[in-house]
């Protein structure tokens, strides 16, 4: 599950603020199960957000951050385009997700 | 009345005695597979990612609560003093722990087009720290600044 709070339209020049929040465990590796045995690290290694085609914000993750791991940052609003999130686990796999921004 | 109070008092020391038994079991087997980072972990992450390039007390600002029940979920907020202008900008913003299992929490990549150098997130501590945030400039600069906050329940120990 993946949560996106960022505006639907802004003026030219405007800086937005914009939060991404993914469903994740970020399980450090340093747990042990009932059993006594080791619970295996399982992390999202990196969050990359582009609009109009330029990475604006980029993060690379390890087990220090939380479980659903949310991030708040900033960008400059230019012309309509789509803003893009992404984030990528230790094993390859991605999520993505898009708003579109209109900028007047 | 007699028997009802001797009574309470044995429930009461049962009680304690498992909670200090659990509470020994969980320091432990955290212990047991990972040692915790120090300081000079933390000095030495520094060095892996920027050299021995100086290092600048101050434009970082590091927002921390003053207590911190859940060590699992803090949220950390960083700000740093740039233009953010085309050739004037923050380009990665490290933090770091003195204490935790892995000194490098995260990092973070900006640049021009972010507007603003102010970032927040959550992160894990376990146990009460300083952490510190390293941020570069586009010039090549490095400034950085800390901020404390006082863990009642670390991460790793309550899972």
């Amino acid at each position: 599950m993946i949560r996106i709070s960022a505006p639907d339209t802004a003026t030219a020049g405007e800086i937005i603020e914009l939060k991404a929040m993914i469903q994740h465990p970020m399980e450090t590796g340093y747990r042990r199960d009932s059993k006594g045995e080791t619970i295996p690290r399982n992390i999202i290694k990196q969050f990359r957000c582009t609009y109009d085609g330029n990475i604006i914000f980029e993060g690379e993750f390890f087990p220090g951050i939380a479980a659903n791991p949310f991030l708040t940052f900033h960008a400059r609003a230019t012309r309509t385009a789509m803003i893009e999130f992404s984030w990528t686990d230790q094993h390859g796999e991605r999520w993505s997700e898009e708003r579109l921004l209109t900028v007047s | 009345m007699q028997t009802g109070h001797k009574k309470q008092t044995r429930q009461l020391l049962t009680r304690r005695a498992i909670l200090a038994s659990t509470a020994a079991v969980a320091v432990g087997s955290f212990l047991a597979p990972a040692a915790f980072a120090t300081p000079e972990d933390a000095d030495q992450a520094i060095r892996e990612l920027f050299g021995d390039r100086p290092i600048n007390e101050g434009r970082v600002t590091v927002t921390l609560p003053p207590i911190a029940e859940n060590g699992n979920s803090v949220p950390v907020g960083v700000t740093v003093t740039s233009p953010m202008s085309e050739d004037d900008y923050v380009k990665q913003i490290v933090i770091l722990s003195p204490r935790n299992p892995i000194a490098t929490i995260a990092r973070f990549q900006l640049g021009p087009h972010a507007g603003r150098a102010d970032i927040s997130t959550r992160v894990r501590m376990a146990g009460t720290q300083t952490l510190r945030v390293v941020a570069e400039m586009s010039d090549g600069t490095l400034w950085s600044g800390t901020g404390s906050t006082y863990v009642t329940l670390a991460a790793c120990i309550i899972g």
